[in-house]
């Protein structure tokens, strides 16, 4: 059985071009916005949905999104409004493959069973846990392979090539290469590393690999997506979210059109990007 | 679900995948595992040669000032003994003097042991989290001592109320940087320097401040700080011939108290009393993870914490800073649920009557945290006979809460 992830990355290949993962934190700035959000992404160019699941203490996360998931809980965000996010979506679109990113904390504590069958019930595809590493496969990981869910693995600047086959031993659906050693939204990545750590770890797999952290425009996806098969794109997102809202950090008439934009320009610089890793 | 069985031994923990039962593990992103993995080899190496050892022995001795004394605070004891009904009752004080350190409190024990490890690993850029601002200022000390860059986060609410540790931090070199995200404390102090250790890989050198973190971190903060209890072996022997009947210590994240604790764990006639900070009361703002939290997993480890029913982490609140923090060591929530070691709590209250009158009975103003030890002393310590021997881990003193006290009282007023 195919996952819609698996089946978006094969019409890519397929098409000849990268995807574009976009990163939008569910609920901000609130539901409502941020589910219209969500429904426009695809028509704005978006291949992929990476949703966040907000934490009061994202650890991996820069300034920006860590307001943004502050903003969403503030607003009342919870899990559990986040599945239902993800099933008001599916209502209207049942082909675009989301994925739920965040900090485990909050799963366990909505308990890993029942979260994987709410999940897997509302349209969800797969799963990428920031603080989750192979060491701790046991806690969520293999039960979400399990249930059908994809388990999306960040590989690091410091993932070498000894460690890398233990990281991709259960990686479903496509790999994330951080392209920085960091936190979210705070460098601008090298090309040339990431072509070359894009070929390292296609030596190793046969996932598609997304590449992420600190991409802002189109001409940054655009040279990235030539090396890699998915370019995301969160902290900039999420900076044109905030710069939208208006006072007391409520959405204006703008708010979405902001997002939406930005996405559509560097999604036409990730369509426009040469392919060399096609070849 | 079956009550998990009583092992052998307490000392035994964790296992290879820094598991403590359920609790403990490496719950880290990626970027930090290599790391993570690094440090825990450097370490065995380290713990298995002889000259680490020697080495953290002259150190300990000649710099930090060890050992600190056992000694028997005789007015304390009496003024609890004049308090029971019969004058019969009330058990014989003696307090560990971890505030006589070098530095001032029982931070620089892991400080040290972990500034050795970093230098065997060549790391030249040290960064440390801070509430209260001990740990911060004993790794500034040790920083300056060999020659190391130090960066201290420090949440912005605990810079305010620990000026004079931020000012001793300067003065010995070191950059202390205010955390201004999420609640300004400890527990952001933490991601902060997470998020610092996720940049800068290559150079730096990550000295958490307590036993909590991702594995190896509550197993080395636990070793480093054991010299506690063990020297408490020791010198209660000397004083009395035997084994304490108790012991009692300030639980934040829960390094004094593991320190203490450890090596009695595999006593039995040892009763072992962990306090944890209640602030403004267990039903209102306070910082008793196990009183009040359930287990989760926050900052590398699962434990006992502080979280509302969708899994964001609470609030914490303590008059002192360096307990003001939302979970606690896995080890402790381990010991917690084996029943082996008993949690109570101090309000905010308790704890300052008890450092109010610990300073006026024996002339030692402790800090806030082991005031909240204090406190419950003050408590267990009457109902027990007057042959009990109870030890009370005084793991700071008072200099840094002077403000903090005063203001307080003013309010009180």
């Amino acid at each position: 059985m195919t996952t819609r992830i698996e089946r978006r990355f094969a019409t890519l290949k397929a098409e000849g071009r990268a995807g574009l993962v976009t990163f939008t934190m569910s609920g901000d700035p609130d539901y409502e916005t941020s589910l219209d959000i969500l429904n426009a992404l695809p028509k704005a160019g978006a291949d992929l949905l990476e949703i966040g699941m907000p934490f009061t203490d994202p650890m991996a996360d820069g300034p920006a999104i860590q307001a943004s998931g502050l903003r969403a809980l503030k607003a009342g965000q919870t899990l559990k409004k986040t599945l239902a996010m993800v099933r008001e979506f599916r209502k209207g679109n049942d082909d675009t493959p989301i994925v739920l990113m965040g900090y485990y904390n909050p799963v366990y504590i909505y308990g890993v069973d029942r979260f994987l069958v709410d999940a897997k019930a509302a349209g969800v595809d797969g799963l990428i846990i920031v603080d989750l590493p192979p060491e701790e496969d046991n806690e969520l990981c293999i039960p979400a392979l399990k249930a059908g869910l994809n388990f999306i693995r960040l590989a690091t600047p410091t993932t070498d090539d000894k460690r890398l086959p233990m990281v991709l031993t259960n990686t479903s659906g496509f790999v994330y290469y951080v392209s920085i050693t960091g936190i979210t939204g705070s460098a601008t990545p090298d090309p040339n590393r990431v072509a070359d750590a894009v070929a390292r770890i296609k030596r190793h797999c046969t996932l598609p690999v997304a590449v992420g952290f600190g991409v802002k425009n189109a001409a940054q996806a655009s040279s990235i997506g030539r090396h890699a098969d998915a370019v995301v794109v969160g902290s900039a997102l999420v900076d044109a979210l905030r710069a939208s809202l208006g006072p007391n950090d409520k959405a204006t008439p703008g708010t979405i059109k902001a997002v939406t934009d930005l996405a559509a320009e560097i999604a036409a610089g990730v369509r426009s990007a040469k392919r060399v890793a096609a070849e | 679900m079956s009550a998990p069985s009583k092992p052998n031994s307490f000392r035994t923990g964790p296992d290879e995948r820094g598991h403590f039962g359920n609790f403990g593990g490496r719950f880290v992103a990626e970027t930090l595992m290599p790391l993570v993995l690094e440090l825990e080899q450097a370490y065995a190496k380290a713990k298995a040669d002889p000259a680490f050892q020697k080495e953290m022995d002259g150190y300990l001795k000649h710099y930090v000032g060890r050992p600190s004394p056992l000694y028997f605070a005789e007015r304390l004891t009496e003024h609890l003994r004049h308090k029971t009904a019969s004058g019969l009752m009330g058990a014989k004080i003696y307090f560990k003097r971890e505030e006589l350190n070098h530095t001032g409190a029982h931070k620089v024990n892991n400080v040290l042991g972990q500034i050795m490890v970093a230098r065997r690993m060549g790391k030249k850029r040290i960064i440390a989290e801070t509430g209260a601002g001990m740990h911060g200022v004993a790794t500034a000390t040790l920083c300056a001592r060999f020659g190391l860059e130090c960066i201290v986060y420090m949440g912005a609410v605990d810079v305010e109320r620990q000026k004079p540790n931020v000012f001793r931090m300067k003065m010995l070199g070191a950059e202390v940087r205010p955390v201004q995200s999420g609640t300004k404390t400890l527990k952001d102090a933490m991601n902060e320097a997470l998020r610092d250790w996720v940049t800068n890989v290559s150079d730096t050198f990550y000295c958490i401040g307590t036993v909590a973190g991702p594995h190896p971190y509550p197993m080395m903060v636990r070793d480093f700080q054991c010299i506690i209890g063990k020297e408490t072996r020791e010198q209660m022997q000397e004083a009395e011939g035997r084994l304490p009947d108790s012991l009692v210590a300030c639980i934040g994240g829960g390094s004094n108290a593991m320190g203490l604790f450890h090596p009695f764990l595999d006593d039995p006639s040892v009763e072992i009393y962990g306090v944890e900070a209640a602030g403004h009361g267990l039903t209102h703002l306070h910082a008793a993870s196990i009183a009040g939290g359930r287990p989760g997993v926050l900052h590398g480890n699962r434990t006992y914490l502080l979280m509302d029913d969708d899994g964001q982490i609470k609030d914490a609140h303590s008059i002192s800073a360096g307990l003001d923090y939302p979970g606690i060591g896995p080890e402790h929530s381990w010991l917690h649920d084996m029943g082996r070691v008993k949690f109570l709590s101090a309000t905010d209250d308790e704890a300052v009557d008890a450092l109010q009158l610990c300073s006026r009975l024996e002339g030692i103003i402790p800090a806030l945290e082991p005031a909240h030890a204090l406190a419950k002393v003050i408590d267990l310590a009457p109902n027990k006979p007057k042959d009990h021997l109870m030890v009370i881990n005084v793991s700071g003193r008072g200099d840094k809460d002077l403000d903090s006290v005063s203001q307080y009282l003013e309010g009180k007023r």
